[in-house]
C-alpha cells in the first residue's frame, strides 16, 4: 500500500504537481471561503473565464503565459468591482457579459493559431506540466494569499457581515472588494494550470461550501476547507496517474464529493436533534 | 502607532458646539433625484436624547444615516461636536435595524461586540486585553454573558438586538443613533435596553432614538423631531399614538 502510495512521487514531475496540488489548494480554498460567505461564487468563476484572452496572447507573443494571466485577471478584478458600482445595470447581468464576451474573443484568438491541444490545456488544465518556475510563481501568491488574508482578516469579516458598521468607523466596504477581487484574480490565475479556466471555481467554492455545512467558526471553516481541497488535489493526482484520466477533473470530483459527505454529516446530525441549540 | 481607516484626521470637539446640529438639511435617495429629506433642523445639546418620530418611511432613518456619514448630503449641514461628518468617526456609534446585517455570517456574539472596538484600532493592530474587558464588560451589562460564544444566527431577535446595542457601548461613543432600537423585541431585552439608555444619559451621552415606541415620550426624551414624508411636521394634536398606531400602548 505504502509502495503503492509512494510510487507516483519517484517523477520529478509528479513531486512538482504533488506540490502545485498542494500549494493552489491552500489558496484557493482560504480564499474561497469568503468568496462562499460574501456570494462571490459567480464573480470567481467569472474572473477564470476572462483572463483566458491574456493567456492566449502572451501565449501567441511567447510571453510569460503567467503574466498575461495575471494582467487579464486584475483588469477583469478592478473593472467588476468598478462596474458594480454603478447601477445602470445589475452586477450579475454585466458581469454575465463581460465573461462569456473575454472568454470568446480567447478561444477565437487561439483557433486562429493553435492546436486544439493547447486548448485542451487551458481549458481543463494540466497539473502534470506544471514546471518549477510555475511552481515558484505558485508558492509565491499562496504566500501572499494568506498573509494577506491574515492581516486584513478583521476588515475582511467586518465587510463581509456588516459592511454598514464598517462605512460608520470610515473603513471603505468597497476598497476591502477590490483587495479581494484582486486577490481571486492571483488565485484564479495560479489554478489554472491546475484544473483549467473551467473547473477553476470549483477548487475557490466547493471545498469551502463543504465546509460551510460542517461548521460555523470562520477558523475552522478555512481549515477544513483547505483540508478538502489539499486531499482533492492528491487524489486527483493519484487517479491521473494510476488511471490515467484528467487531473483536473478528477479534482475537481474529489471536491464534489466532499461537499455530497459534508451534504449527508450535515442531514444525520440536523435530523434527530432538530431542536437541540448547540 | 495607529493607522485609522479614514484618511482624515480625528478632530477635537468644539468647545460649546452642540453634540448634534443639523441645519437645513436635504438628502436624497441614494439613485434618484428624489428628496428624502426636506430642509430638517435638529439640535441636540451634549447630553440630550432626542427622540425622531414619524410613520415609516417619513425619513428618521434616513435622518440617522446622514448623521452617521452613510448617505451624501446634498444641501444644509451636520456638526457633531462642531465638526463635519467624519471628522471623528470613534465619537459617534450607530445602531441599524437588525435586517441590515448577514446574520449567518460564521462570527460569534463575543467577536462581533468586539468589531465595535475597531473604529479605536485601525489598520493591522489587534485588540488589546483592554480592548477584550471592553467587550465582556458591555457583553455582562446587556445580560449576554452566558451566550457569549454563539454564532450570531443562533441569538433571538432580542438577543441580537442587545447584542448590536452592545457594540455601540463597546465603541464608547459620545453621540449615539439609535434606529428603532426597541421594534419587535421581547420584554426582557425592552428592560434592558430602558436602563442601558438611562445610565448612557448619566454618563452625559448624547442620544438619538428613531422609534415607533410611543408610549412614555415625555419621560424618556428631552426633545422630539416629528418627521412627515421627509419633512418636519408638527406635533400632532392627538397623542400621536392614537392616531396612527390605534392602541399602541
Amino acid at each position: 500500500m505504502i509502495e503503492w502510495l509512494m510510487a507516483p512521487f519517484q517523477y520529478s514531475f509528479m513531486q512538482t504537481a504533488l506540490l502545485a496540488a498542494v500549494l493552489i489548494g491552500v489558496a484557493c480554498a482560504s480564499i474561497g471561503v469568503y468568496v462562499v460567505l460574501r456570494r462571490m461564487a459567480f464573480i470567481g468563476d467569472a474572473l477564470a473565464h476572462t483572463v483566458l484572452p491574456g493567456v492566449v496572447i502572451a501565449y501567441l507573443n511567447s510571453w510569460s503565459l503567467f503574466g498575461g494571466a495575471l494582467i487579464a485577471g486584475v483588469i477583469t478584478a478592478l473593472g467588476i468591482g468598478w462596474l458594480s458600482r454603478r447601477e445602470e445595470i445589475r452586477e450579475d447581468t454585466a458581469i454575465g457579459v463581460m465573461f462569456t464576451g473575454m472568454f470568446a474573443l480567447g478561444i477565437l484568438l487561439i483557433s486562429t493559431v493553435r492546436s486544439f491541444r493547447d486548448l485542451t490545456h487551458i481549458l481543463f488544465g494540466n497539473i502534470l506540466g506544471v514546471t518549477p518556475s510555475d511552481l515558484g510563481l505558485i508558492a509565491l501568491i499562496t504566500m501572499a494569499v494568506l498573509v494577506l488574508l491574515a492581516l486584513f482578516h478583521k476588515e475582511l469579516e467586518l465587510t463581509s457581515f456588516d459592511p454598514i458598521h464598517a462605512e460608520v468607523i470610515g473603513l471603505k466596504a468597497s476598497r476591502l472588494r477590490y483587495l479581494l477581487l484582486v486577490l481571486l484574480a492571483f488565485t484564479v490565475v495560479s489554478s489554472i494550470q491546475v484544473v483549467g479556466v473551467v473547473m477553476t471555481s470549483a477548487l475557490l467554492v466547493t471545498p469551502a461550501a463543504a465546509a460551510s455545512l460542517l461548521t460555523n467558526r470562520l477558523r475552522p471553516m478555512m481549515g477544513l476547507a483547505v483540508f478538502f481541497a489539499v486531499t482533492s488535489g492528491m487524489i486527483g493526482l493519484y487517479a491521473s496517474f494510476y488511471a490515467d484520466v484528467s487531473s483536473g477533473a478528477a479534482i475537481v470530483l474529489a471536491c464534489t464529493g466532499f461537499f455530497a459527505l459534508a451534504w449527508i454529516i450535515n442531514v444525520i446530525r440536523r435530523r434527530p436533534l432538530d431542536t437541540r441549540e448547540e | 502607532m495607529m493607522l485609522p481607516y479614514s484618511n482624515r484626521r480625528h478632530l477635537n470637539p468644539v468647545a460649546d458646539a452642540l453634540a448634534l446640529e443639523v441645519r437645513d438639511l436635504n438628502v436624497e435617495y441614494p439613485g434618484s433625484r428624489r428628496l428624502a429629506l426636506h430642509h430638517v433642523n435638529l439640535r441636540a445639546p451634549r447630553g440630550a436624547r432626542v427622540a425622531l418620530v414619524g410613520a415609516n418611511g417619513a425619513g428618521k432613518s434616513t435622518l440617522l444615516k446622514a448623521v452617521a456619514g452613510l448617505l451624501p448630503v446634498s444641501h444644509g449641514t451636520i456638526a457633531i461636536y462642531g465638526n463635519p461628518v467624519g471628522a471623528c468617526h470613534h465619537r459617534v456609534a450607530y445602531l441599524p435595524q437588525r435586517g441590515e446585517i448577514d446574520w449567518r455570517f460564521p462570527i460569534v456574539l463575543r467577536r462581533l461586540v468586539l468589531t465595535g472596538r475597531y473604529v479605536h484600532l485601525g489598520w493591522f493592530r489587534r485588540p488589546s486585553h483592554r480592548d477584550e474587558a471592553i467587550v465582556e464588560a458591555v457583553i455582562d451589562q446587556l445580560g449576554l454573558t452566558a451566550l457569549m460564544n454563539r454564532q450570531i444566527g443562533q441569538l433571538s431577535g432580542g438577543q441580537q438586538q442587545r447584542a448590536l446595542l452592545a457594540r455601540a457601548l463597546a465603541q464608547e461613543a459620545d453621540l449615539l443613533l439609535f434606529d428603532e432600537p426597541l421594534n419587535a423585541v421581547d420584554a426582557t431585552t425592552r428592560a434592558i435596553i430602558s436602563q442601558v439608555l438611562t445610565a448612557l444619559q448619566h454618563q452625559g451621552k448624547t442620544i438619538v432614538t428613531a422609534t415607533h415606541d410611543l408610549g412614555r415620550l415625555d419621560s424618556d426624551f428631552d426633545s422630539i423631531l416629528y418627521l412627515e414624508e421627509g419633512c418636519e411636521a408638527p406635533p400632532p394634536v392627538r397623542p400621536f399614538a392614537e392616531m396612527s398606531l390605534g392602541a399602541a400602548r
